[in-house]
């Protein structure tokens, strides 16, 4: 089914003035589009923890969001340093971050938790020297 | 119950309160981000030790009434002028979470 993109916003590495900005950007257009209020509310769980693994652990990136009429795509494509174990990314507890960026409230090891457990599909590629690329499906219709 | 109303009763500071008028419902604490933007619900009050700017980012994005920054912790001085521009409520208090907590459960919030 066809696609419309309603977001593409660029995520600079380490901007955290920025940092949510492309998930509050995109729950105002599903909310402007009509999309019910939990859909909205899983949509912004899933990608401000998307957009904050661009910010905290890679070199920068960019957010797309394409909707057709039954679901919600979202692509997060980052120019690395890529993830070296995906297993262990998904492993709730897991993370890389470090002891500053914890002191922050972040690097507990639950964002791709997160976005697994709210998300209807997900799809990460990546390896260590190259990008990653997510994509996660969130359909429309409850 | 409003915010404004709130900071009255218990005699917070208000740091940042371009939205004074919101209304509450009900109470979530917690320091790690991840679990606020999955737990805390609309309208919800936030206690917290976190003062820095991404905390304006998720008072926004969960539609949080206000933020409750405790034990006389500091916000970070970009976080107010984000949540001024943004309008969420930023407010402080020298109590700890679980004190200011029991208070809220007295008054029924």
């Amino acid at each position: 089914m066809r696609k419309q993109q309603i977001l593409n916003k660029e995520i600079e590495s380490f901007d955290f003035q920025s940092g949510g900005e492309a998930s509050s950007n995109l729950k105002n257009i599903l909310r402007k589009l009509g999309v019910s209020a939990q859909i909205v509310r899983k949509t912004a769980i899933v990608t401000y923890e998307l957009e904050m693994n661009v910010v905290i652990h890679s070199l920068g990136g960019e957010i797309t969001a394409l909707i057709s009429e039954d679901e919600l795509e979202i692509r997060v494509d980052d120019d690395g340093p890529g993830i070296a174990d995906l297993d262990k990314a998904f492993t709730a507890g897991y993370s890389t971050a470090s002891d500053e960026i914890r002191e922050m409230g972040f690097g507990a090891g639950m964002g791709l938790v997160n976005v697994k457990r709210y998300a209807d599909q997900i799809d990460v590629k990546s390896s260590l020297g190259e990008g990653t690329h997510v994509k996660v499906i969130i359909k429309l219709s409850s | 119950m409003t915010v404004k109303e709130l900071v009255d009763l218990f005699n917070l500071e208000i740091v940042a309160g371009p939205n004074l008028e919101k209304e509450i419902d009900g109470v979530y604490i917690g320091d790690l981000l991840s679990n606020v933007m999955a737990r805390a619900e609309k309208d919800n009050l936030w206690l917290t030790v976190q003062g820095h700017q991404n905390v304006v980012a998720v008072a926004l994005l969960v539609e949080l009434s206000a933020v409750i920054l405790v034990e006389d912790f500091e916000y970070e001085e970009n976080s107010v002028q984000r949540a001024c521009q943004k309008g969420v409520n930023l407010l402080k208090t020298k109590k700890k979470s679980y004190d200011l907590a029991c208070k809220f459960c007295e008054s029924e919030i």
